[in-house]
């Protein structure tokens, strides 16, 4: 009859149910286990199985696209991370809004191993709560088999010729600075004049963007989706290096060099392992694993003897320090940030 | 005549419409390479690094387990819910019932938005419980619609009549009622499990921690870029769905119903 | 008493869950600075917003329109199929409707991109490679290919408890095929229209998920605008107005509806799908 069957089922499946929940609790409670919140593609996953089977500590990987995202979801709490990875300026403004754990160096014997000209600048002087991580910049990547010119500014991005043909980083100030530096602002400006400037000329450009591009970029270049993109020097890299008839600009009229650090932030459960991760990180050969995998520019001197040397001197990975003048590091804009909100928010919904 | 094919026609063109993106998945799926571009060989690898994908393989547990919870916890208080209801005085039942379709009205996107700012608000840690209330909370509504027509298609003073006769009340509920409202309870109890299962917004502002279910975890994927395992995964999911439906279908005699 | 008590525990949990939540909602989106004001509100108001909300009743529009002139059709023709037929049909339906809502959008992202299968077959007839991805033609077809079972089964469930007797009637009476349709099959399939447009229409206006892998991060409907409030650039103020304005919306047009058609949702229930 029926009501058996029921009666039966629901048994079973409150049974099954039961067992599972008490494997899946027995399981957590055993290991440590380390939260890490990075961007997307910036860590060779193979290094975290090494991290565990060396220290028995798993490590649960999260990523995130922008700074924006990620400082907006740890500020919001709810969320407990052991390890994050911001850039230069978001490790600014969370050191002066409190959401960061100091970093005890002791407790990072290979820190040794970061090159001097990385350390104690100006975001975070004594590196008291972030050690280097990778280095990079923002730059123009480009299809030579679809674009027969030589790109060197922003200016080309405004260009009817490429309608269609090129993507933007769906990021505030990284797009908000390509603007800026093409109407020869800096892209620290706490101007609300030039900002709207820079806003204006955004919109202006919308209709030739083919797409505000996440990590999808270089699928979208190497599919031929897109000809051209606005992209993080290590995407370039890891792309040229694979297809070597790409190229990558750095526009003459400047662009952003950055710093991503790894930080405790505040109110981490494991604050002794997380020194343990980032220590690992500092390693050498594990830093070479992971800029080999990820193709941006190390902090590691170490890791520097390893890799190969026709790297050194190319735009994407290694550039000479005489092109790098007119680039600027990112600063926390302090209150003004909602002005930069709003100016994006305003781009995107037009 | 005529009509019969433009009939034919017009249904097959829709079908063929509504399964070209699942059959393209499937056929990709097999492909030794990553884009759509052209066909390289079979191959079986994608799913090979399907299972042995953490992330995939960790979200699929909790996809399930969340469903299965959140199902059978809805489809108790739900249904105790619509009985305690049922015999509500008019006002208050009119009252209770639009209250219980705000979940059911409300887009996706305002029910989790909503969600995320009370545990944020309450300090709550958000993860696997977070996630289970807020799935909770939109299945429930669908459990007390599922059980109500049934109870009002009761002869209206059944369970006094049980009362009368010597029963208590809980073997009255237990011996009486739930017979009579037994397809409403599992066509509830389905409605909640595939929701649960196939839901993404509402999970997605209400999880954390790592805890993720199988809609997030493509959504991450799908945002970096085309990957062939997500293809494996189709295909799996459509064989399972096809196998589920072919016995819901043997067992019930009004399909349709359901 | 037990009829009491059965139903406590809901009780409580709705308040908890439904009522405290979209009032916690309503209380931030009064409050700019740290005090009360409509200010979002009137932020809402600019004319960048406007168009952000008309893009998306459009688009909504739009989807729940082709859905209807493509579902409805579909819908005749199942409920009037022979029954061994029409148990595999309705089941071919629903498949994909049961398939993952991510999985049926992510499916076009390789059908529509430059090197997908759409291109392919194009490139037989010897047609260069379009971008069909980043567009509102794409945003557009993936909600209907979503959404169209959706609106397909409830008029098609009404057309099969529709009384066959009626039409008989009718067409006994002398009416042709036309009229029969319009004066009888049209107006008792009403409600399961409106069912079908209201679970068209509803996440058509209020979805994120397509319009973000479709057409990249610069198509901004209004489910965009409330996610980035809310998740990158931290306004939670601003986004709650745009949730509460959103909920009223959807809300009177859910009301309308039900004043228009003979079944409210609520009395429908079970017959959900």
């Amino acid at each position: 009859m029926k009501k058996p069957t029921i009666k039966h089922f629901t048994t079973l499946a409150l049974v099954v149910l039961i067992m599972t929940l008490i494997s899946g609790c027995a399981k957590a409670d055993d290991q440590v286990v380390l939260n890490v919140y990075n961007w997307g593609d910036y860590i060779d996953e193979d290094i975290l199985d090494t991290f565990e089977s060396e220290t028995g500590i798993k490590v649960n990987y999260e990523t995130f696209a922008t700074n924006e995202e990620m400082y907006t979801k740890i500020k919001r709490g709810g969320t407990q991370y052991d390890i994050a990875i911001p850039s230069d300026y978001m490790i600014e403004k969370m050191i002066a809004e409190d959401m960061l754990e100091p970093i005890d160096l002791s407790k990072i014997p290979n820190y040794a191993n970061i090159d001097d000209q990385f350390k104690n600048l100006a975001f975070d002087p004594d590196n008291a709560y972030s050690v280097p991580y990778f280095w990079g910049t923002v730059g123009i990547i480009y299809n030579t088999h679809l674009i027969e010119e030589e790109i060197d500014s922003w200016d080309v991005l405004w260009d009817e010729k490429y309608k269609d043909r090129f993507t933007m980083i769906d990021s505030q100030r990284d797009s908000i600075m390509v603007a800026l530096k093409k109407l020869g602002y800096s892209m620290n400006t706490r101007s609300l004049e030039e900002l709207n400037a820079a806003k204006e000329a955004l919109i202006e450009q919308k209709p030739l963007v083919l797409a505000y591009a996440g990590d999808n970029v270089k699928d979208m270049l190497i599919s031929e989706e897109t000809a051209m993109a606005v992209v993080w020097s290590g995407e370039a890299s890891t792309v040229i290096q694979e297809y070597d008839y790409f190229k990558y600009a750095l526009p003459k009229e400047g662009s952003n060099k950055w710093f991503d650090n790894v930080v405790i932030p505040k109110g981490a459960e494991h604050v002794d392992a997380a020194h343990q991760f980032i220590d690992f990180l500092c390693r050498g050969d594990i830093g070479y694993l992971n800029a080999d995998y990820v193709g941006y520019a190390t902090c590691n001197t170490e890791t520097m003897k390893l890799l190969d040397p026709a790297l050194m001197g190319t735009t994407y990975a290694y550039p000479d320090k005489a092109l790098l003048e007119n680039f600027e590091v990112f600063l926390d804009p302090g209150d003004f940030v909602e002005a930069y909100d709003r100016a994006w928010t305003e781009i995107k919904a037009n | 005549m005529v009509s019969k094919w433009i009939k034919r026609l017009y249904t097959s063109c829709i079908f063929i419409f509504l399964y070209a993106p699942i059959v393209v998945l499937i056929a990709f799926s097999f492909n030794d390479a990553k884009t759509t571009a052209k066909w390289e060989g079979f191959t079986l690898k994608w799913y090979q690094s399907l299972f042995q994908n953490d992330y995939i393989m960790k979200s699929l547990y909790y996809t399930v387990v969340i469903a299965i919870l959140a199902a059978v916890l809805s489809t108790i208080i739900g249904t105790f819910a619509a009985f305690g209801i049922h015999y509500m005085k008019h006002w208050r039942q009119k009252f209770v019932l639009n209250i219980n379709a705000i979940p059911i009205l409300n887009p996706d996107l305002v029910t989790g938005v909503s969600l995320m700012t009370l545990f944020v608000w309450l300090n709550m840690s958000l993860g696997f419980f977070t996630m289970l209330i807020a799935h909770m909370t939109f299945c429930i509504p669908y459990v007390v619609l599922s059980v109500l027509p049934k109870l009002k298609q009761m002869p209206t003073d059944v369970l006094e009549a049980a009362m009368d006769l010597g029963a208590t009340p809980w073997d009255a509920f237990r011996k009486v009622i739930i017979p009579e409202i037994t397809p409403g309870i599992i066509s509830g109890a389905l409605i909640a499990f595939t929701l649960s299962i196939d839901d993404f917004v509402i999970s997605f502002f209400t999880t954390g921690n790592g805890v993720s279910n199988l809609s997030i975890a493509i959504y991450s994927m799908a945002k970096r870029g085309i990957k062939p395992e997500i293809n494996a995964l189709s295909t799996l999911m459509f064989i399972t769905i096809l196998i589920l439906l072919l016995i819901i279908n043997k067992r019930t005699s009004n399909f349709e119903e359901l | 008493m037990l009829k009491k008590l059965t139903s406590g525990p809901y009780m409580v949990w709705s308040l908890l869950f439904i009522i405290v939540p979209i009032v916690l909602v309503g209380t931030f989106s009064f409050v700019e600075d740290g005090s009360f004001s409509f200010a979002n509100y009137s932020r809402f108001l600019e004319p960048i917003y406007l168009k952000v909300l008309g893009r998306s009743v459009k688009i909504a529009i739009e989807a729940t329109i082709v859905c209807l002139f493509i579902g409805y059709p579909l819908a005749l023709i199942l409920a009037k199929m022979k029954s061994k037929y029409r148990t595999i049909a309705v089941m071919l339906l629903v498949v994909p409707m049961w398939m993952n809502f991510l999985l049926r959008t992510y499916a076009w992202l390789t059908i529509l991109n430059k090197n997908g299968v759409l291109n392919h077959i194009l490139g037989l007839f010897g047609v260069e490679p379009m971008s069909f991805l980043y567009t509102e033609g794409a945003v557009l077809v993936v909600m209907v290919y979503n959404f169209l079972p959706f609106m397909v089964l409830p008029i098609y469930t009404v057309l099969t408890k529709m009384d066959k007797s009626l039409v008989e009637a009718a067409e006994d009476l002398g009416a042709n095929k036309g009229q029969v349709f319009y004066k009888i099959t049209l107006p008792l399939s009403l409600s399961g229209v409106l069912s079908g447009i209201s679970m068209v229409f509803m996440p058509a206006v209020s979805t994120f998920v397509i319009s973000n892998l479709l057409y990249g991060g610069q198509y901004m409907l209004i489910g965009n605008l409330i996610e980035q409030q809310f998740l990158t650039v931290n306004n939670w103020q601003f986004g709650s107005a745009i949730s509460i304005l959103l909920m009223i919306m959807i809300l009177i047009s859910m009301a309308v509806m039900n004043k228009l058609g003979d079944d409210g949702i609520e009395q429908g229930g079970g017959n959900l799908w």
